[in-house]
């Protein structure tokens, strides 16, 4: 969900760059030295998750696993997704520098809402736990699309109903993820309990 | 799928300092996205296709790259046209193009692969490592250039773990389709993946605690600026001037 260099008007991303520092300060903040390895490395491991394409009926879509890296790391997940999003410019070149900062702020902001939103229940056992999971996968992807969409819709009026669209197809994406999500968490649930329970996330 | 295809090579471009390179597509960016009319755009693009020139990349590379980005342009194509009220000239059944439209969509269309052209030709044309420590260089924090360096070393460590997963998957007969055996079995592998990850990262953080890590991360590699990087950089604040002077007087076509 990368909007394109180019696109976006220059208030949207000046507002965009200025609150993608914000996160950005508040994430390297809280992200001490120890913690720091952990952090790039889970970040690789969910860059990896987005060159992952699964079928979505006739169509793929690849993973963006949002909300569980916001679940696992917290504020943390701001540097990691902006490091990502920056590696995937300098890597592909998809978006790009200038548009950085609205990316970023699409992204991380509902992946740091998960982790207020749904870390609780990812504790939990059982069928919260699910619960939690999948609406930490479906959520992230939805407030991520909506995000995307206000930025188009405020650059240009011309953009509203590609906006619309572009949220509308990212329906079954959102329930894709839910259920991905849901099952990584039970795998993690299963074998390291730890990454669920112990602040990996401050 | 991780390669770099751009970034060895021998040009004028390639032995310009990173840091400068850094610097003058940072720039670029910045005002070819702050335009609002065609005009500084088109020679925006007809500059990237210079310095893509100059850096004497792959044409066949280069479309391919052209192709992958423009696809959110092309969604915009397929919808901006006929979504803009405004005066149509194009009619497709019910559907009507409008002028205004398609300017839009031609706009965005300019702009994004000028800035993508200039990119390939001055980012693409290093290493992530080397564009990592270049930005360290120009003032982005250590622990985020940290975060870039170690994500950019082990993306490719578990992108071969996932591969090598994926491909034991296929050899007990795995074939993906919409349903939740496939997606089960997809975030079984990814959540192995995450925790390989993070035993890997606890090890390899206990292994620098060893060796004395205390936060910094030295590199071998300086930076040194030559006139030819100073000719280099001047020359696109020349082309940004001209820009900004279309900018502000728009030629009417």
């Amino acid at each position: 969900m990368h909007i394109s260099e180019g696109v976006l008007s220059a208030p949207v991303l000046g507002v965009g760059a200025v609150l993608a520092a914000v996160g950005t300060a508040v994430g390297l903040r809280r992200l001490d030295y120890d913690r720091l390895m952990t952090v790039a490395i889970l970040s690789a491991a969910f860059f990896v998750a987005s060159l992952i394409h699964v079928p979505i009926g006739p169509s793929s879509a690849h993973l963006i696993m949002n909300g569980l890296l916001g679940a696992i790391l917290g504020w943390a997940a701001f540097p990691a997704i902006l490091t990502g999003l920056l590696l995937q410019s300098v890597l592909f070149q998809y978006g790009g520098l200038a548009v950085l900062g609205v990316n970023a702020c699409d992204m991380a902001y509902p992946a740091v809402a998960c982790f207020y939103l749904f870390r609780p229940l990812l504790r939990a056992s059982g069928k919260r736990r699910v619960v939690g999971a999948f609406c930490c996968g479906f959520f992230s992807v939805l407030f991520s699309a909506l995000l995307t969409a206000v930025a188009l819709e405020f650059s240009d009026e011309g953009f509203f109903a590609a906006a619309r669209i572009l949220v509308a197809v990212h329906l079954p994406i959102m329930v894709a993820e839910g259920l991905i999500t849901a099952m990584v968490v039970s795998y993690l649930a299963k074998t390291r309990p730890e990454l669920l329970q112990a602040t990996v996330a401050r | 799928m991780l390669d770099e295809p751009f970034a060895r090579g021998d040009s004028p471009i390639h032995r310009l300092d990173p840091r400068y390179r850094v610097a003058m597509v940072f720039i670029f960016t910045v005002a070819v996205a702050l335009c609002r009319h065609l005009a500084a755009p088109l020679v925006g693009l007809g500059v990237g296709v210079v310095l893509m020139a100059l850096a004497r990349l792959d044409p066949l590379a280069v479309g391919r790259r052209l192709v992958a980005v423009n696809f959110f342009i092309f969604f915009l194509w397929l919808v901006l046209p006929f979504s803009l009220p405004g005066t149509p000239v194009l009619t497709l059944g019910p559907l009507a193009a409008t002028r205004e439209g398609m300017a839009l969509a031609l706009l965005v269309t300019v702009k994004s692969n000028a800035v993508v052209c200039a990119f390939l030709a001055l980012a693409a044309t290093m290493d992530a490592p080397v564009f990592g420590q270049a930005v360290g260089r120009l003032g982005v924090p250590p622990k985020l250039t940290f975060l870039f360096l170690f994500t950019y070393r082990y993306v490719h460590v578990l992108a071969d773990e996932y591969s090598r997963l994926r491909v034991a998957a296929k050899l007990r007969g795995f074939r993906p389709t919409t349903g939740l055996h496939t997606y089960r079995t997809v975030a079984n592998l990814l959540g192995m993946v995450l925790v390989r990850g993070y035993d890997r990262s606890r090890r390899v953080y206990e292994a620098m605690v060893l060796r004395g890590f205390c936060g910094a991360f030295y590199t071998l590699r300086r930076f040194s600026a030559a006139p030819r990087d100073r000719v280099f950089l001047a020359a696109m604040i020349a082309c940004l001037a001209a820009m900004a002077g279309l900018e502000a007087f728009p030629p009417h076509f």
